[in-house]
């Protein structure tokens, strides 16, 4: 009797960010190569994995990167689609599916999106805005796109590490706060260092006439905190932990205005 | 004017940091932060003192206003933060109102 099944190749790779290792299986081989050329630095050799995921790839007529996000829970599964891809992820089982067409921007975005929720139930987040190890020491810099997160990327010393210029990876360990090197990049398309460091302080970024570091009031670095951390789903139990932790964060960190002119010395006043 | 009740909706996050109180809602993560006025009726609203009593105890003690004109502002007041459900009101009572933040040095919660 002839067989009536073909036995389909199952190759699978490990992207640990933030501490958190996340199984991607895909029987393409191509975009396997596709994933370790984007997460080159965040693949893991580990055989545990946080979360597993299983890419359906399809047709890319489909795809719309600009729709808007949407997370949702119900039924003990998350779902998160946007133009460009389709993704359910069910917690108990630590699985989930992903259907988009051969590209990293869409798992790159579903990786965001599961961080953060992940991140929100630990007293964590991701945040726009840059960072950097120095002197042991991680510093963040926020702000919208235009305040300058590439800028003082760009203008870093050779003894600073870049964690990101874009988001920060922000997880609570004891009674601190650490920061992780992401591959989320912005406009300096650089990679961050897969290293972490406890956080030393956060600077909400200005572009002024002088280098100076200004204190900031509880209430503001806790509204400028919040208007900077990634956050997707519209879950009342995690937008209530989102906000607690932003709170916790600015209680526990010093939030201070960097104000700074487009040049090196701005990094005299950092670490 | 039939007597109005609120109470704090318990389904939003909020903080009391250096005396700014700030709230999220839960719905759609807008974040709210209160004026002194506001942040008074909100910190009263427990569900079971009246508006009427919460302005003539809280309100006009605070600031020199006439009662009949600070109700009406409050009544104001208060269907707009209910508009963002920030607020429940009700002509009865209402038994379920969240608990007051709890104070810590420097912040509540």
């Amino acid at each position: 009797m002839p067989e009536l099944t073909t036995e389909v190749e199952r190759l699978s790779l490990v992207i640990e960010i933030g501490g958190m290792p996340v199984r991607v299986n895909t029987t393409d081989a191509d975009f396997l190569i596709l994933l370790q050329n984007r997460y080159s630095g965040f693949l893991s050799e580990s055989d545990h994995a946080e979360v597993e995921f299983d890419v359906d790839l399809t047709n890319a007529a489909s795809a719309d990167p600009y729709a808007d996000v949407q997370v949702s829970y119900g039924h003990g599964l998350w779902s998160l689609t946007r133009g460009d891809f389709r993704a359910e992820w069910e917690p108990a089982l630590r699985s989930g599916r992903i259907r988009q067409s051969a590209n990293p921007y869409s798992i790159d975005a579903v990786l965001r999106i599961v961080h953060t929720l992940v991140l929100a139930r630990q007293g964590g987040f991701l945040m726009h805005s840059a960072s950097a190890i120095r002197n042991g020491k991680a510093f963040l810099f926020a702000g919208v796109s235009g305040a300058g997160k590439t800028t003082i990327s760009r203008l870093a010393p050779p003894d600073a590490t870049l964690l990101t210029d874009e988001i920060s990876y922000v997880r609570k360990q004891g009674g601190g706060y650490v920061a992780f090197g992401t591959p989320f990049t912005g406009e300096l398309a650089k990679l961050g260092e897969n290293v972490s460091a406890p956080i030393g302080a956060l600077y909400l970024l200005a572009q002024g006439p002088e280098n100076r570091i200004d204190a900031v009031a509880p209430g503001e670095a806790a509204r400028s905190l919040l208007a900077n951390v990634l956050f997707f789903a519209k879950d009342e139990e995690l937008v209530q932990s989102t906000f607690y932790s932003a709170f916790e964060f600015a209680s526990r960190v010093p939030v201070s205005r960097l104000t700074f002119v487009p040049d090196s010395r701005v990094w005299e006043l950092i670490g | 004017m039939s007597r109005l009740f609120v109470a704090r909706n318990p389904r939003v996050a909020a903080r009391n940091l250096d005396g700014e109180m700030m709230i999220m809602s839960g719905r759609d993560s807008t974040l709210f932060t209160l004026n002194k006025t506001a942040t008074i009726l909100w910190q009263a609203a427990d569900g079971t003192t009246s508006l009427d009593e919460i302005v003539e105890h809280r309100i006009c003690t605070e600031f020199a206003v006439e009662p009949a004109e600070a109700l009406q502002d409050a009544e104001t007041l208060a269907r707009e933060l209910a508009s963002h459900e920030i607020l429940q009101i009700s002509e009865q009572p209402i038994t379920q109102a969240a608990p007051l933040p709890e104070s810590r040095a420097g912040e509540s919660r």
